[in-house]
């Protein structure tokens, strides 16, 4: 017969406002079991804790319940009071009666009676409760970094600067990310390269980081601290180790019309090529969809022309298996396609750009070498249109992104500036809902677009722009002087919505990591655990968690890795207690269990077992394995004969609790 | 209840628009192929509705002048759909006694060739009770 106690708390007046504690206790007291009962102002205070370690030594308590605020609060909190006082952690039970009762009731009498029923099924549990002993797993000492932009990179550096060997996964050919696509960054205004190449470098030297461009991670088993990752590595038919990225091949290949996607196909590039100038690795590829050798067998001058013979059009894709400790889903974002908002044009004249071609549009080592000029006819635009908000902050998936972008009103205000710095003769409109510039020495550089650099700033939105002959006819709402006006611009600039990576959502699949409806990583807790995905051993770095600029983009990413760091520098995991077990003694060996699993922990043994009439015979039953199992309790849901059981959770003591709700 | 809270509350109903959804971006507007023509133009109507004041709306030949052709609502990024409160509006005022803006009587002067048969119709329907 266990010795329960239990402890009612106040919360202050967020549970005694609805509850009548005083009542709640007094009713418990005469539960079965329950040898103590008392309330408390905060039963989480030292004072509280105190209260009943005192309680279990001087009533000698076998298990105790605290009626408090939800067990993702307090649970760990108690269970420590409880090993102080030497109980077993797992003797304690939670009745939430804040979440699940004062915060959701008005009326006293409702919310006492209910948590009265809380609390008596909770020490219904406590009557059944075992102690349990939590196992250990080791930890492998290497942390994933899934994406080689900034966020990746950064969470990379730091990862092997603690001395954490750190492997980092990159689909495109070349690390870097949406970040070596940038001419300059706000509000500094530095060349982005310049800031961003170093940090290349630095990762490409780092004797702990490794970098695995052109490949994917197709799947991911295991847990936190033993994750096992398959990687493919796409065939790049040119070997990694030999080339020497001397460019030759890329002059040479007679097959030039390839749209370039570094320069958001503003320009070609060959079949097979290098990103940009300081990639890295600084090693060719060839594109397999554009390649004559490679799909009609006939041509095969890269090859001749490559002096260190590092061209092989027979390379197949490597899949590799490889073990880590955690992962960091760095995935980042994309701007969404400008298809739907055909009111402005973008599919019906060259001169409608998107911010981001406008980047490659400036940049020296872009399709104009720097030369600001109109993509349709080449010559320099006088007045410029920028339009904000393009499928941000819309109502419902039908219409765009439901969320603010969040750097669109940045980079607009630095692309605005930059014209007006290089270009005085050009007249630049800004059509904005809301200027939002929050952040360090941001609202001070939009103000100097419009005081220093007189940028024009209408409120409003932009209805349509009308291709006409030279120019481009914008309509649209100056809302402060109630007044719709017509611009004759020579080229409009979209600040197209950002979204999540088209690989996260797959990716988050595979690590069992929550998303929200917008595919952004969830985080495990929006405030406090910022950096930390809901799944253990899964962390989360840069835009993939949420628009971000690159400031915040890199402070997370440090963050993350801190987190990564943190937890390879253990050399056990305490694992859960709570697993599945199963009664060998009912288990008819149906593999239901194992086929469930999504950790992998059960597998199937043949064992000996003595039968009534002396006899022996060999069955085959399920085993857990108890340092892999996470304690979701897919199987014992699953387990036809009832053989599953999981531990702390076990089918009497949910039953029990189901009767004495009922009661 | 006062008599402009009633006003709105029937144009609110008989729309089926919620004002509050408007973040004022104005593109209601800078689309309206009538805007020149309209004293109100279509973000003052949503405004105007959400703050109750009605009346100037009812009394404005801005009614008139919508072409119901719908771009304010294809466009509006919130879908606050603001032809469908001119409507309202406009409803509001021929359901008025005496609020007809189209007499049967009137069609033949106003018969011409061009004209689609259609468009009386649609006229008939819109202004008149």
């Amino acid at each position: 017969m266990q010795r329960i106690g239990v402890f009612v708390c106040w919360c202050g007046t967020n549970i005694a406002g609805t509850v009548d504690v005083k009542r709640v206790a007094d009713a418990l007291r005469n539960e079965p079991g329950v040898v103590f009962s008392a309330e408390y102002q905060y039963m989480c205070s030292q004072a509280g804790q105190d209260m009943i370690k005192n309680a279990i030594r001087e009533h000698n308590l076998t298990g105790f319940v605290v009626c408090s605020c939800s067990p993702r609060m307090h649970e760990a909190t108690f269970r420590k009071t409880a090993e102080a006082a030497g109980l077993n952690p797992y003797m304690v039970e939670i009745a939430n009666i804040r979440e699940q009762c004062s915060w959701v009731h008005k009326d006293m009498e409702i919310g006492t009676e209910k948590a009265i029923v809380l609390g008596r099924t909770a020490i219904a549990k406590v009557n059944l409760n075992a102690p349990l002993t939590p196992g250990e797993s080791p930890v492998t000492k290497r942390a994933l970094v899934i994406g080689g932009g900034i966020a990746g990179i950064q969470t990379a550096l730091d990862i092997a600067d603690a001395g954490f060997p750190v492997d980092i996964v990159e689909t495109k050919p070349t690390i870097g990310g949406k970040m070596a696509q940038i001419d300059k960054t706000f509000p500094t205004l530095d060349c982005a390269a310049c800031i961003l190449t170093p940090k290349m470098v630095d990762a490409a030297q780092n004797d702990k980081i490794r970098i695995l461009s052109y490949s994917e991670v197709t799947d991911v088993r295991g847990f936190v601290g033993n994750f096992s990752v398959t990687i493919k590595r796409k065939a790049r038919y040119v070997n990694e180790e030999i080339c020497t990225g001397c460019g030759l091949c890329t002059e040479k290949c007679p097959q030039k019309k390839v749209p370039n996607e570094f320069n958001l196909g503003m320009d070609t590039r060959r079949a097979i090529y290098i990103p940009f100038a300081q990639a890295i690795p600084k090693v060719a590829t060839i594109d397999a969809d554009y390649c004559t050798m490679l799909k009609t067998g006939k041509c095969g001058v890269c090859a001749k022309v490559c002096t260190a013979g590092a061209i092989d059009y027979t390379q197949k894709d490597l899949i590799m298996e490889e073990k880590y400790g955690a992962i960091v889903a760095a995935t980042g974002f994309n701007p969404i396609s400008m298809e739907p908002f055909d009111e402005f044009a973008y599919s019906q004249s060259k001169d409608v750009i998107t911010s981001l071609e406008l980047e490659r549009l400036m940049n020296a080592a872009g399709p104009t070498s720097g030369q600001f000029v109109r993509p349709s006819d080449g010559k320099h635009p006088h007045k410029i249109v920028f339009v904000q908000c393009v499928g941000s902050r819309c109502a419902g998936a039908s219409k765009g992104k439901e969320y603010c972008s969040k750097i669109c009103c940045m980079y607009t205000a630095k692309h605005a500036m930059l014209i007006r710095d290089k270009y005085p003769d050009t007249e630049v409109y800004v059509f904005y809902i809301d200027v939002r510039t929050p952040g360090k020495n941001f609202d001070e550089f939009y103000r100097r677009a419009v005081e220093e650099y007189g940028v024009h700033y209408i409120k409003g939105m932009v209805g349509k722009v009308t291709p006409t002959g030279d120019t481009l006819r914008v309509q649209a709402s100056d809302l402060l002087a109630n007044k719709q006006i017509l611009i004759d611009a020579d080229l409009v600039v979209l600040a197209a919505a950002i979204e999540p990576d088209k690989s996260a959502r797959p990716l988050a699949t595979m690590l069992t990591a929550s998303m929200d409806t917008n595919d952004f990583f969830t985080e495990a807790h929006p405030k406090l655990r910022p950096v930390e995905s809901p799944t253990a051993g899964v962390f989360l770095s840069g835009a993939c968690q949420g628009p971000k600029d690159i400031p915040e983009t890199v402070s997370q990413a440090s963050a993350a890795a801190a987190k990564v760091i943190g937890l390879l520098v253990k050399d056990k995991l305490v694992c859960n207690a709570c697993v599945a077990s199963s009664d060998e003694a009912m288990c008819n060996g149906c593999s239901t269990c194992e086929r469930v699993c999504p950790y992998g922990a059960i597998t199937y043994a043949d064992k000996e077992f003595r039968m009534p009439d002396r006899t022996t015979r060999i069955r085959r039953v399920a085993q857990v394995n108890q340092a892999v199992c996470q304690g979701c309790g897919a199987c014992t849901v699953a387990c036809p004969s009832g053989a599953m059981d999981l531990r702390g959770f076990s089918n009497k003591q949910i039953m029990a609790e189901v009767d004495a709700v009922c009661k | 209840m006062t008599h402009s809270d009633r006003l709105k509350e029937q144009i609110l109903r008989t729309s089926g628009v919620n004002p509050l959804k408007c973040m004022r971006c104005g593109k209601c507007s800078a689309t309206c192929p009538s805007y020149d023509e309209m004293e109100y133009h279509p973000h003052q109507f949503v405004y105007m509705v959400e703050t109750g004041d009605i009346e100037p709306l009812m009394k404005s030949e801005s009614l008139y002048k919508c072409l119901t052709c719908f771009a304010c609502v294809d466009r509006c990024p919130r879908s606050v759909e603001p032809a469908k409160l001119v409507e309202a509006v406009r409803l509001a005022v021929i359901r008025e006694k005496g609020g007809n803006r189209l007499h049967t009587d009137d069609i033949p002067a106003k018969l011409d060739d061009d004209m689609p048969q259609q468009a009386l119709v649609s006229a008939l329907r819109k202004y008149s009770k």
